[in-house]
């Protein structure tokens, strides 16, 4: 009873932390592309525009929800929720601070991988479900895309496991020792790379695509549900980034309490803003360029990177 | 002219499968198509089977327009024509008027006209450069364009008024003379930009996705670039020397020190890379020009408010940013223009893009439709 307690409270508090982390990540994205493009990003909305997307939030609620006729009604309203879900319990196997993960599970470096790719359900429903070209286009490219990327950051973490020995990700966390940083190098950078892909974010943004798709599986949502999407996709950088700098970057460094908190924060936030870099700098690839880049080079390096764990592994 | 279409089609192949089409409406309004255009792509699966042009949207009678008009009066309709290079359609017209009335234009006015037409051309190729940015998702080299295409349309504004329509071109030589300090402030920014526009060729033709997206798509042979009579940086991204500005030099150009870069493939990173050299030829054309211009009336003697042209026709054609802008006026003696017709270099442009697209896929639609640079106010008229 009281571990489902826990669950309930955990799983609420994965939702809160994208919501917050869409708030946030939508100012800090906005600031940096600003940045970027020589201009200056919202200014107005409180104290260097941090209320800019408070803003665009009620604007957003008080929003028809428009469901459209052609559409599957009852599959097109699920389908954010399907999206939403997952990308809410990924974060609860995170661990946050020294020892401590919310959902402190044997088997947390799995969950992590699983779970968030119930998502491609929902992506393929809404796409689906619209009706729409373009967002059926979206919804297909994707699923393809998805499950395409699942494979070399699989195979990435799968190295860190056979080093540290363990799949609780507390216990990784635990594990790392500086030599790991050019050990996993490479493994670093295809799970980056391919985590870039999964959350369909630049330059892989290809299933919202907006020249060709308008905005791919998406582009029938309207008002709270168009910005479940939005906050799903910084749910993903949310975990992807805080995983990343808890088990490759070394976390919290076994520092207690506040403090380790606030350092793997802030390498997460760093890592957030090298994603932001990625998608205003690169331009976006083509679908069959996209499948090439995930089999053809993600892949083997991430083999590579196996084999290399692999070695050392066998001679710790 | 709306008409309905159906998303899937299943259509027998020649060997007897039976396949299903996906039919995607793009446009009248969509992201990437630079205006009101539609195109209906015939999709097997992502691949582009069949790709029509719908055009029209934006048809408003311009040349119709005109036979109401006194010939001062249609300057300003002209500049709705090709609505990013504005200047480029005043001054076609203007020159056909000329012929027409056989009004003589001061130098300083050719001049004048050179400088601000060069000034067009890189903010028409900005928006173009831009635009296949914005297609294949860069959208901070868009961006980037845009800031170089703001330091012109400035110029634009201190220079007539007007940041997009200008009406300065006017049948005789152009509206005012420059204003005080003008030609110091060109001076920098044309001497500023050719450093400008290196480094938006080196963040987006240098980048590694961008040629990705763009080597090898929609290749154009030189023989049917001829053959569907493109102009412009279309034509000459396929290798075809042709520039009006050489070819049948008019104004003071033959005065002018320049280079017409051509392409070497015909595909879409040609048709787009051409834009930007251009843009830093022009550069040094707007350079060579100042230093030329001397002293002068602005506008021909006795131009009347009412021009009477003796009954007849007149042709002219200059080099705009999308290829030969040709008008064709005819006189009946009365102070309006019988009839006007407009040679538009991005309607003939446009005609290609059914056969570009086919076999490429539907995201290589849209980076053909921008390389091909379409504007649609001169292509519906």
């Amino acid at each position: 009873m009281t571990s489902l307690l826990w669950g309930l409270v955990a799983g609420l508090g994965g939702g809160l932390a994208i919501a917050i982390a869409a708030l946030f990540g939508v100012w800090w994205e906005r600031k940096v592309a600003a940045r970027i493009q020589l201009r200056f990003g919202p200014q107005q909305a409180g104290p260097a525009g941090l209320l800019q997307t408070l803003a665009d939030t009620v604007k957003l609620v008080i929003k028809e929800d428009v469901t459209p006729r052609a559409a599957d009604a009852r599959m097109f309203r699920l389908a954010p929720l399907l999206v939403f879900v997952p990308a809410a319990l990924a974060l609860i196997v995170i661990p946050i601070a020294k020892d401590f993960a919310p959902l402190d599970s044997g088997v947390g470096m799995l969950l992590f991988l699983a779970v968030p790719s119930v998502s491609v359900l929902g992506v393929l429903l809404g796409g689906w479900s619209s009706s729409n070209t373009y967002a059926t286009i979206g919804g297909l490219r994707g699923a393809a895309q998805m499950v395409s990327y699942e494979v070399p950051r699989s195979l990435s973490v799968l190295s860190l496991i056979i080093v540290a020995g363990s799949m609780r990700p507390t216990a990784v966390m635990a594990a790392w020792q500086w030599w790991w940083l050019p050990l996993f190098a490479i493994g670093f950078v295809v799970f980056f790379i391919s985590s870039i892909a999964e959350m369909n974010r630049g330059p892989f943004d290809l299933p919202e695509a907006e020249s060709e798709l308008v905005a791919g599986y998406f582009a029938d949502y309207t008002g709270i549900r168009w910005a479940v999407f939005m906050m799903v996709e910084y749910g993903a950088v949310l975990a992807t980034t805080l995983f990343a700098s808890a088990v490759f970057l070394g976390g919290t460094n076994g520092l207690p309490g506040a403090l380790g908190v606030l350092l793997l924060l802030a390498k997460a936030i760093v890592l957030t803003t090298v994603v932001i870099w990625i998608k205003w700098t690169f331009p976006r690839f083509r679908a069959d360029q996209l499948m090439g880049f995930a089999w053809k080079v993600l892949t083997p390096l991430a083999l590579l990177q196996l084999l290399l764990a692999g070695v050392v592994a066998i001679w710790l | 002219m709306a008409t309905q279409i159906e998303s899937r089609q299943r259509v027998r192949t020649d060997d007897g499968r039976l396949l299903d089409r996906l039919v995607v409406n793009v446009g009248p309004s969509h992201p990437s198509t630079h205006g009101v255009c539609r195109v209906i792509a015939h999709l097997e699966g992502e691949v582009v089977v069949k790709a029509e042009p719908v055009i029209g949207y934006l048809h408003r009678g311009i040349e119709k327009m005109a036979e109401n008009r006194t010939y001062l009066q249609v300057v300003p309709l002209t500049d709705r024509l090709d609505y990013v290079g504005s200047m480029y359609a005043n001054w076609a017209y203007c020159r056909a008027v000329e012929r027409l009335a056989g009004i003589r234009v001061p130098e300083r006015a050719e001049y004048i006209r050179v400088i601000v037409c060069e000034l067009q051309r890189i903010c028409s190729h900005m928006m173009g450069v831009g635009a296949s940015g914005a297609d294949t998702g860069a959208f901070t080299a868009f961006v980037y364009a845009v800031d170089i295409r703001e330091r012109i349309v400035e110029l634009f504004e201190d220079l007539c008024g007007a940041r997009l329509t200008y009406n300065y071109v006017r049948p005789g030589g152009v509206a005012f003379d420059l204003p005080d300090g003008w030609i110091e402030k060109c001076r920098h920014v044309v001497r500023t930009l050719p450093d400008r526009l290196r480094e938006l060729d080196d963040l987006f033709f240098g980048n590694w996705i961008a040629q990705g997206r763009m080597r090898g798509i929609g290749i154009l042979t030189p023989e049917d670039a001829i053959a569907w009579g493109a102009t412009g940086p279309v034509a000459r991204a396929s290798g075809i020397t042709f520039d009006i500005r050489k070819n049948d030099p008019y104004s003071v150009y033959p005065r002018l020190d320049f280079k017409v870069p051509v392409g070497e493939n015909g595909d879409s990173l040609d048709r787009a890379r051409v834009k930007l050299m251009e843009s830093i030829e022009s550069c040094g054309i707007v350079d060579q020009a100042l230093d030329q211009l001397e002293d002068g009336p602005v506008m021909a003697p006795y131009v009347p408010r009412l021009i009477r042209p003796r009954p007849g026709d007149a042709y002219d054609h200059i080099e705009s940013a999308r290829g030969s802008l040709g008008v064709y006026l005819v006189s009946d003696g009365s102070p309006r223009p019988w009839r006007m017709k407009v040679r538009s270099p991005a309607f003939c442009n446009l005609q290609l893009l059914g056969n570009l697209a086919v076999g490429h896929t539907m995201s290589d639609l849209v980076v053909i439709l921008g390389s091909l640079d379409p504007v649609f106010g001169e292509v519906d008229r």
